[in-house]
Order: structure tokens, then sequence, then C-alpha cells
């Protein structure tokens, strides 16, 4: 193909589209436009700027975080219900309505935008909320760092939006094995759209995976040992080093692609002693353990909402924390059993598969010390609760047949096939989704200063946990008849029909409880003033970020809390009241316009590396390094908030 | 308690989070590298026919190398413990040696690269020479911000003195640089001296 040189391979082409990519990319389109038109018809910009955009504050980075997220949900559930409609669709005779390469494009967008974009999105937007509060800190260790990895995990997502408008996205699965990934079976942008949009979020992760290392072990408020941490910072800590660990692994597997794909060399090839199997045991070895960065976030919330909810400490809280230790130490040494069939020969499998199913015991510590704690408590079934026990059963049935796949002479059977793809989604989103749903629910009144519509809140949850049911209870059962992931049309005499049928219906109510859940969103933000939280304390908790006002103020505690035991809070609020608080001026960070604009910058990179326009990624390459180097040289970067100001604040 | 008085405001303690939070991030790159020596290891006598290992490496052009590495670490350490002296100009001038070593090793990795180009033995020829280009480019990349870098800090400390924000800098760009010497130590030892011999 020509290159020109102002443009790359990007050409009029790329913009060509079917009715239903046109659709999609129209309505993108006009949300933008009608965004912009919005913020400007409302004089927001500088409001937009000044305090959401350049801010340097980890809770509103966490709900922007939030934000991005939820849009990407919106657009990951949309590719699931276009791929359930498809499979029903295309039988027999009819071939559906989507065309084979834009069903491939799905399905690999769908898993992409789900884990890189949604699942750790959000789990950032609680872990930037979170966690700073819960240990009783003013800020994260390098808030600047902070606002930088949130502008990376932008760029990233902007750049799939993107592929939907110009050019196309990958169509070689969310893991993009090679050869068929290489650029001799996928000329094209669409892997390369995949590449940078993981690449530019996923160091974004990993700069966070620091931060927030730094932040949990070196700020925790004076007396909070690591012992007496909630389990929610425990849970973040060994997901951080799960980050740690893994994410390079992700950087260099992703870049090693790349050289493959734009200089043809041969790490990954099947000729010129290249090894594409080398690809898959590396991105395995970042990918099992980030289904555990996932997923023990998950697990950390359900730990924070189980207590409280039960009006009792949580069960067995020693055996909790080694619980996650030794499943995040397992994590790293199972990822061959995403490719038993490799063939790697028997005593290998038998080692992958019995640490497989040793992480089940971890697991099953934590699930009875859940149950043990809600045993002989006071109970509140509020929608946190119901997302719980949903967990639970979901979740539980996913991790058995888990245990099931680890057993190789039994994943040969059912290796690839939508067996496969119902027990992830088991737990996927019986545990991490699930988990979020629950957590968000629970501190939404200390992000937002308002409580969400409980009733909706339950009538959400009944929809997802029989909706998941329903639509994934068939997946099992069907890749038991044979029927393998990825298809867009099958043969009527497979007699898969009727399961799909019911998957799509099931898809269908999980859509409905989306509905709700926006509902819920709109509905209790125009009912704000009745759900208002005036107390900082609406559910009777027992961790620090409890204590200060909701929504905290922008320097979290007027005064640095002490900490004596776990649950601080819960016995700070049945001592007696100390006298007049003391102030001292705080130290806080001023904001910083540098993070978006590298975030920018990292975009126009990615976006010129992807339509191979030379100068287009020289320059924005300078241009990161210049606005590192810009950022070195500032020295104005904080300020300090008088004691007045704080008596201000405080005395409202 | 004596901790809390001590400790008022745990914001204030920005060197020390500074520098642990960069040696979290100096793991991040090991593991960065580890996963490229992996793959070297995996494709070493991925030759495709080619030459392999022992015949295009030279083991004599790559302990220069060391040599001018090692020395430019030594440079390094002498140029930190000015900050102790509180002597900015002879930190500039270790700082300037260091310089001037580490983009003679640049150099000469590029000269490497050139000697096997030429034969043909550029990084398209088999997945050997990929794995090896890639592992020798990017630790050269990482030298080459290390040089970056040390222009920027050396300035500041000329500009603004030794103030804690540039000493813990200076710091970490210490550690930074004795890291990437370390880095090299293992390329010696697994390409060259298992490799080459």
């Amino acid at each position: 193909m020509q290159e020109s040189l102002l443009f790359g391979r990007l050409t009029l082409n790329a913009f060509k589209r079917d009715a239903i990519e046109t659709s999609v990319g129209v309505s993108i389109l006009i949300g933008g436009i009608a965004i912009i038109a919005l913020l400007t018809y409302y004089k927001k910009w500088k409001w937009l700027w000044s305090d959401w955009l350049t801010s340097l504050d980890h809770k509103k980075i966490g709900v922007m975080y939030l934000i991005v997220s939820a849009l990407m949900l919106f657009k990951g559930v949309v590719d699931a219900l276009m791929m359930r409609a498809q499979q029903v669709l295309s039988v027999g005779d009819s071939f559906g309505y989507l065309s084979s390469p834009h069903y491939q494009q799905l399905f690999t967008a769908h898993g992409t935008t789900m884990i890189f974009f949604v699942a750790m999105g959000l789990v950032f937007a609680l872990i930037n909320f979170i966690i700073p509060l819960q240990i009783g800190a003013r800020d994260v260790a390098f808030p600047f760092l902070n606002s930088l990895s949130f502008w990376l995990f932008a760029a990233g997502s902007i750049l799939i939006i993107v592929s939907l408008n110009i050019g196309n996205f990958s169509g070689a699965g969310w893991v993009a094995y090679p050869p068929l990934s290489g650029i001799e079976y996928s000329p094209g942008v669409g892997i390369d759209y995949w590449i940078w949009s993981v690449q530019i979020s996923g160091a974004g992760t990993l700069l966070s995976g620091v931060n927030f290392l730094v932040t949990i072990l070196k700020m925790r408020c004076p007396g909070m040992t690591l012992m007496r941490m909630p389990l929610f910072v425990w849970t973040t800590l060994v997901t951080l080093v799960l980050i740690i660990f893994a994410f390079p692994i992700l950087t260099a597997t992703t870049g090693m692609l790349t050289l493959d794909r734009l200089f043809g060399t041969h790490f990954f090839t099947s000729d010129f002693g290249g090894n594409p199997m080398m690809y898959v045991n590396l991105i395995w070895a970042w990918g099992h353990p980030e289904v555990y960065i996932l997923v023990l976030p998950a697990f950390g919330i359900f730990s924070e909402i189980v207590p409280v909810f039960s009006e009792k400490r949580i069960f067995g809280y020693v055996s909790m924390v080694w619980a996650i230790v030794v499943i995040a130490f397992l994590s790293f040494i199972v990822w061959l059993h995403h490719f038993f069939t490799m063939g790697a020969g028997a005593n290998v499998n038998a080692f992958f598969g019995f640490m497989t199913m040793i992480i089940a015991v971890p697991t099953g510590v934590k699930i009875f010390n859940w149950l043990f704690t809600m045993l002989r408590g006071k109970i509140h079934f509020t929608s946190p609760m119901l997302w719980f026990m949903g967990f639970v059963i979901i979740f539980t049935i996913g991790g058995m047949d888990g245990v099931l796949m680890a057993v190789a002479p039994v994943d040969f059977q059912v290796h690839n096939s939508l067996f496969l793809i119902a027990h992830f989604h088991s737990v996927i989103i019986g545990g991490v989704v699930f988990g979020l749903f629950a957590g968000f629910t629970y501190w939404w009144p200390k992000i937002f200063g308002y409580k969400l519509n409980d009733k909706l809140g339950e009538y959400a949850a009944f929809c997802w946990i029989f909706g998941f049911l329903l639509a994934f209870i068939p997946l099992y059962i069907l890749g038991l008849m044979g029927a393998t992931r990825r298809l867009d049309h099958y043969d009527p005499a497979t007699g898969w029909f009727p399961f799909f049928a019911i998957a799509l219906a099931g898809a269908l109510i999980i859509f409905l409880g989306i509905g709700l859940q926006l509902y819920q969103v709109f509905t209790s933000f125009k009912n704000r003033k009745e759900l208002l939280d005036t107390t900082g304390d609406p559910w009777n908790g027992r961790t620090l970020e409890w204590s200060t006002a909701s929504p905290p103020p922008f320097y979290n505690f007027a005064v640095i809390p002490e900490v004596h035991e776990r649950d601080p809070f819960w016995s700070m609020k049945h001592k007696k009241k100390q006298g007049r608080p003391h102030y001292h001026p705080i130290h806080m960070p001023k904001n910083s316009a540098v993070g978006i604009f590298i975030g920018v910058f990292s975009f126009l990179f990615g976006f010129g590396a992807i339509w191979h326009i030379l100068w287009l990624a020289a320059v924005s390459g300078v241009g990161i390094v210049a606005c590192v180097i810009a950022r070195l040289f500032n020295r104005d970067t904080d300020f300090h908030v008088s004691v007045e100001k704080i008596q201000r604040i405080e005395g409202r | 308690m004596k901790e809390s008085e001590h400790f008022p405001d745990p914001h204030h303690d920005v060197s020390a989070n500074t520098v642990f939070g960069f040696w979290v991030y100096l793991m991040t790159d090991c593991i960065l590298f580890a996963t490229l020596f992996a793959a070297y290891a995996v494709l070493k006598d991925g030759t495709f026919g080619g030459p392999s290992a022992k015949e295009i490496l030279i083991l004599r052009d790559a302990l220069w190398m060391t040599l001018v590495l090692a020395a430019s670490a030594f440079t390094c350490g002498i140029a930190s413990l000015q900050i102790a002296q509180n002597n900015v100009k002879k930190l500039a001038f270790w700082y300037g040696a260091t310089f001037l070593l580490g983009f003679i090793f640049i150099g000469m990795v590029g000269d490497d690269f050139d000697r096997l180009i030429e034969l043909g033995n550029g990084w398209q020829a088999n997945a050997f020479l990929t794995s090896y280009f890639t592992l020798m480019g990017t630790h050269a990349l990482h030298i080459a911000f290390g040089l970056l870098f040390m222009i920027v800090f050396v300035a500041q400390a000329i500009r603004w003195g030794f103030t804690p924000m540039v000493v813990r800098r200076l710091h970490c760009l210490k550690i930074f640089w004795f890291f990437s010497y370390l880095i090299w130590i293992f390329m010696f030892t697994i390409v060259y001296l298992i490799g080459a011999t």
C-alpha cells in the first residue's frame, strides 16, 4: 500500500463503513457535539478545565475514572448485545445482520473494552476515591503522577472510540495471538489500534500501581499498622503488587508485537525462527494475574460491605489477609492453564492444573469468612447486600467449574468452547462487576454526598442476577454440546438455536437492569435533597472514610486521625468526643495541566504509530518529553491551606 | 503519642516517598528487562540458518563497553559524593565525565549495530538477531534517557543549588544510572559470556 508523507496510510477509505457502523459513528459524533454545545451554552468550559481536567485531587480523578469507565461500559454492553443478536439471527440459510469481519471486531472490542477500560477503570475509580480516605491520608503519594495515569487511561479509551470512526478495530481476539495478529495475516490498522490503546492505558496502570503502593505503604495515618488496615486497603495493596509484577510483561510483550508489525522483526512470526507460542506464554503471564488484579479489589469491597450491613466485625481478619496474599502468589504460577492444549506435556500440565485447583482453597476461605460474618449478625438487606448474595451464588458456580477446567483432560474437551466463556463471565460479572456495583452503591454517598435510591438498586440487582443466569447457564450447556466461542454462524441441525435464544433473552434482562441503574442515578440526583447524607456516616460505618464529611473537603481530614485498632471509626463513635480540634495549615498540591497535555500527546503518538504518520508520532514523542521536563522545571507546585480557611470549611 | 507529634502531616515526607517510589519503578523496569531476557533465551537458537551468537558477537568489544560503562558508574558515584561537599562545580564536572562516557557507550552500541547490519545481520534477519537488537536497543534507550535527565538535573543543581528537591532528583538519577549498569552486567554475562564463547 502506498503511504503518503503527510497522512501515512490514512486515506479516505478509512472512513468508509457499512450502515450499522455508520450509525454507531454518527451517534458518537452527535453525542460529542451535544456535549460541546451544552458546555458552551452553559459557559462551563472554564469550570471543567480548572475544577476537573487539571485537578490533582484524588477524589476528582476517581470520579473522572468513573465517568470514562461508565461510557465504555455502555459501549461494551452494546457490543455484547449485538453479538447475542447475531448468534440468534445467523442460523442455517440466514447469515444475520453483521459481516464476519465486523463480528470479529465486536468480540475483540468487547473483551478489550470490558477488561482494560471498564473493569480496570472502575477499580481505579474506587481505589482513587477510597484508599486515601481509608488510610487517613490527605492525598496520594504522587498527585501529579495520579493525574497523568488517568489521562493515559483516557487516551487509550479515546483511541478505541476513534477506531469506530476511522479505520477499524482488531479482529484477533482480546489477547491478539500471533501469527494472526502479525503483519502478514492482519495487515490493517485494527491490531495497531488494539496495541496502542492497551499500551498507553497499560502505562497509566503501571504508574498508578507504583503511586498507590507508595501511598499505602508510606502515608497511613499514625497508629494504622498493616494489620489494622481495612480489608479493601489490603486487597488493593496486593492488587498493586500484582500490577507491578504483571504489567511490565504486558508492556514488553505488546512492544515486541509492535516491533514485529512495524519493523518486520521476528519475535512471534512462524518463520525466521520466531516463536508464536512465546507470545501466548507471555501474554498469559500478564493475563492471569490481571484476572486477580480485577477480582481482589472486589473481594475487598465485599469485606467492607458485609460487616457494615451485618453490624459485626469481619470474621477471620487474619485469615482473610493471608488468603489474599496466597491467591496473589498462586496467580503467578497458573498461567499455563489458559493453553493446556499447547501440548507442553503431561507433567507441566499436571503442575499448572494442580496449582490452579489450590487457588480454590484461599478463595473458599474468603467465601466462608463472609458467610460467617453474616451469621447471627443484624443483616440489612440493602442493594449492596443483594449484589453480595448474587456474587456468592454466581462466583461460586464460576469458581467450581474453573476447578473442573483445571483438570487438563477435561480442558481438552471444553477448550475455547462456550463453556469457557460462561466460566469467565461467571467469575468476572459475578465477582468483579457485582463487587464494583456493590461498592459504588455503598460509597456513592461518600463520593457525591447523597444516597442512591435503594429500591431501584434492588430491582437492578435482581435483573442482573436473573438475567445473568438466563444468559450464561445456556452457554455452559452449549459449550458441552460443542459450540465453540467466536462463532458468527452455525447450522440448525446442531440444535443450538433455542439456547442462543434464551441467552439473548437473558442479555436483554441484564440490559433492563442497566436501564434501571441509569434511571436510579438520574432520579437519585433529582431527589438528592431527600437522600442527602448530612452526617458523613449514612450506613453506620466502621472505617475512617465515614469519619469525614460527605463529600469530603478537598483536604479529606482537617486533623489527621489517629488509630488504635481495626475498624477505628466504630470505636471513635462509641467513645466520648474530645474537645475542639486544633488545626494546622495543610499542605496541598496545585492543579496541573501537564497531565492532560501528556495524555493528548500520547493519544496523538498512538494515532501516528497506528497510521504510520511518522511526523505526528515524532512530534508527539518530543512533546511528551518536553512536557515532563517542563513539569520538572516547575517549582510552584503546592500551597498551604490557612487555618482560617479550614475553620470556615469545617464550621459549615 | 510521640509518633503523631513527630509526623503531623505524612505529606511532608516527600523525599522518602519519592526515593521509595523510584525503587518500585525500577523493579517494574527490572521485570521489563526480565521479559526481554526471557525472549532472548527462547529465541537465541532461532537463527534460521544464519550465523549464531558465537559467530558474530565480539566478546572483546563487549568488554570495552563494560569498562566504559563501569567507568561511568564510577564517575557518577564520585559526582554524587559532591552533594555532601556542597560543591556544585565538581558535581557538574563529574557528571560531565559520566555523560561523555555514557555517550561513548551509546556510540559503541551504534557501531556494533552498524557492523552487524552491514554483514546482512540486521534485526529482520532472524529471531535471534531480533531479540539481540531489542535487548541491546532497550538498554541503550535507558542510557539515552539517563543522559537526557542528567542534563536536566545537573542544570537544576547549577541554577537552584542543592535544594531538597534537586538532591532527591540527583539521588534518583544515581540509582537509575547504577541500575542501567547492573542490567548491562547481566547482558554481558548472559549474551556475551555464555552466548558468545
